[in-house]
């Protein structure tokens, strides 16, 4: 019934963007119809420059999203454990937190030029925090009775970590790699959009200012089917790893 | 509290910041390298750049394109979300394309934006509303859908109009999903606010960053990094004042519960 009503729905807002041009309610020459747009997609597929560009794009996202989650599940797992280390960090972690990753832009094209480097510096910024701070939650809330009792049987370091914080944890690393990941996709683009670097994001900006306005939304509804798709594959690892956790066995009907 | 303690407290939370600023300040104080000015200068620059009358004709034009286009998404956000969360069928319906257009990353919204409105404030304006939207919009979805039913029977039986259920019951319940969404959005707004004015413009902080870039009027480049920086945690600590005095109610109603359960 949902997936019918969701069908409905997608059908609904193709007809609505094949005709608003056709009747003229929007001039063609900047929403062109639908048809046109899935015209266009059809022209781009069929050119290797537009594998290069998904490809660079994809490998971008990917690479610095994998930087990212290292990063952040290692350094929060430390900072997490050892509470001294953690007091002394939270204010500076509270202060670099909100700094809009954008501003690292002409730092960027000055070191590495259009380059992908500089864009992976940016999707790296972003995403950093995104799972820095979901881990330093997950490893707070660890059961101090779990923790006490593993300490009492002398658990070695290593499987306390392994046994008592990082099932605990686990939970928020996928949340925070969920959230990077529709992170890592907006840098990604906005990278290649305004830096220049090779990907999806650079061919909307040449498509534009070369006025092939069918290209450049062929090329925006591909950046968004890829952002469903991140969305999905998210929510499934989320659900595979955490298979065990009561949050997801609990959606399981009986 | 001994004073002790509060040294303690004091010292580690300034502690890690001022050793940090102190060791820019040193590493770069003699620094010949032209991408890594010294501290001092970048701090000269700041003062010489920003308290001059580019406060007038960049920061506050950003910063106004910022808050009508935020605001304006919360109120179409939150509207639209009332109803579509309230409609089962409704919901089904636009639910997919809801999501389609949450994926698409908000900058390349830019370009086809100022197709339809140009390089002007509306097109600024336009692009924050349209990025913002998605987070507060899809999060007052969950909020209106995740309501008690058992408050929403109660509602009825006593008789309550629609006006006041709106106001007590829906807009109330929803409220700290809602407040999700707005923080979501407002960290996206201030992405857009810049990318905006960096791909086209002729004002605002975005511009005057890249125009510093350009002319490798480097010292005041990174005096325009640390700009943003403040903009973007002044904003956050704004937003974390608004929400923490809305939604008091909502953090002792968990802390009781979680006191019991």
């Amino acid at each position: 019934m949902t997936a019918a009503l969701g069908l409905l729905g997608l059908l609904g807002f193709v007809g609505i963007l094949e005709l608003v041009p056709r009747i003229g309610l929007v001039d063609p020459r900047f929403l062109p119809p639908f048809s046109e747009m899935v015209a266009a997609l059809g022209g781009e597929v069929g050119t290797p420059e537009f594998w290069a560009a998904l490809g660079s794009t994809v490998r971008g996202w990917a690479i610095g999203l994998a930087i990212a989650v290292a990063a952040g599940v290692v350094l929060g797992m430390v900072i997490g454990s050892i509470p001294l280390l953690r007091a002394a960090t939270t204010s500076t972690i509270e202060f670099l937190r909100p700094i809009p990753s954008v501003a690292l832009i002409p730092l960027a094209v000055l070191l590495y030029g259009p380059s992908p480097q500089s864009t992976l510096l940016l999707v790296v910024y972003a995403s950093f925090w995104q799972v820095l701070v979901q881990v330093l939650y997950g490893v707070q809330d660890v059961d101090p009775v779990a923790r006490e009792t593993a300490r009492s049987y002398r658990f070695s370091a290593w499987t306390q970590v392994r046994r008592v914080t990082w099932p605990t944890t686990l939970p928020y690393v996928m949340t925070g790699f969920r959230l990077a990941a529709a992170v890592a996709l907006i840098l990604e683009i906005t990278g290649e959009l305004v830096i220049g670097s090779p990907g999806l994001g650079k061919q909307i900006a040449v498509a534009q200012s070369s006025g092939a306005v069918d290209t450049m939304y062929a090329l925006v509804i591909v950046t968004g089917v890829f952002g469903v798709l991140v969305n999905l594959v998210a929510r499934m690892l989320e659900r595979r790893s955490l298979h065990w956790h009561p949050s997801v066995r609990g959606e399981v009907p009986r | 509290m001994s004073v002790g303690s509060v040294a303690r407290r004091t010292m580690l939370t300034v502690g890690l910041p001022v050793v940090l600023v102190t060791a820019w300040w040193f590493a770069t104080a003699n620094s010949t390298n032209f991408f890594w000015p010294p501290l001092r200068e970048i701090l000269e620059a700041f003062a010489d750049t920003w308290f001059s009358n580019r406060i007038m004709a960049d920061v506050v034009p950003s910063l106004v394109r910022l808050l009508v286009g935020y605001v304006l998404a919360l109120v179409l956000g939150i509207g639209l979300g009332v109803a579509i969360g309230s409609s089962r069928t409704l919901r089904g319906v636009v639910e997919p394309v809801l999501e389609f257009f949450r994926a698409i990353p908000p900058p390349v919204l830019v370009p086809i934006l100022i197709l339809f409105a140009g390089i002007g404030n509306e097109m600024k304006v336009l692009v924050i509303v349209s990025g913002c939207l998605w987070p507060v919009l899809l999060n007052t979805v969950e909020g209106v859908r995740g309501l008690d039913e058992v408050l929403r029977d109660t509602a009825r039986c006593y008789g309550l109009g629609r006006r006041s259920q709106l106001t007590h019951l829906v807009l109330r319940g929803a409220s700290p999903q809602i407040a999700v969404g707005a923080r979501q959005a407002l960290s996206i707004g201030i992405i857009l606010m810049v990318i905006s004015e960096m791909f086209a413009a002729s004002n605002g902080v975005g511009f005057t960053i890249i125009q510093f870039q350009r002319t490798f009027a480097i010292p005041e480049m990174w005096s325009g990094i640390i700009l943003l920086g403040l903009i973007g945690i002044t904003l956050a600590f704004l937003f974390r004042l608004v929400e923490s005095r809305a939604l008091a109610w909502y953090r002792g109603l968990r802390m009781t519960q979680r006191g019991e359960g």
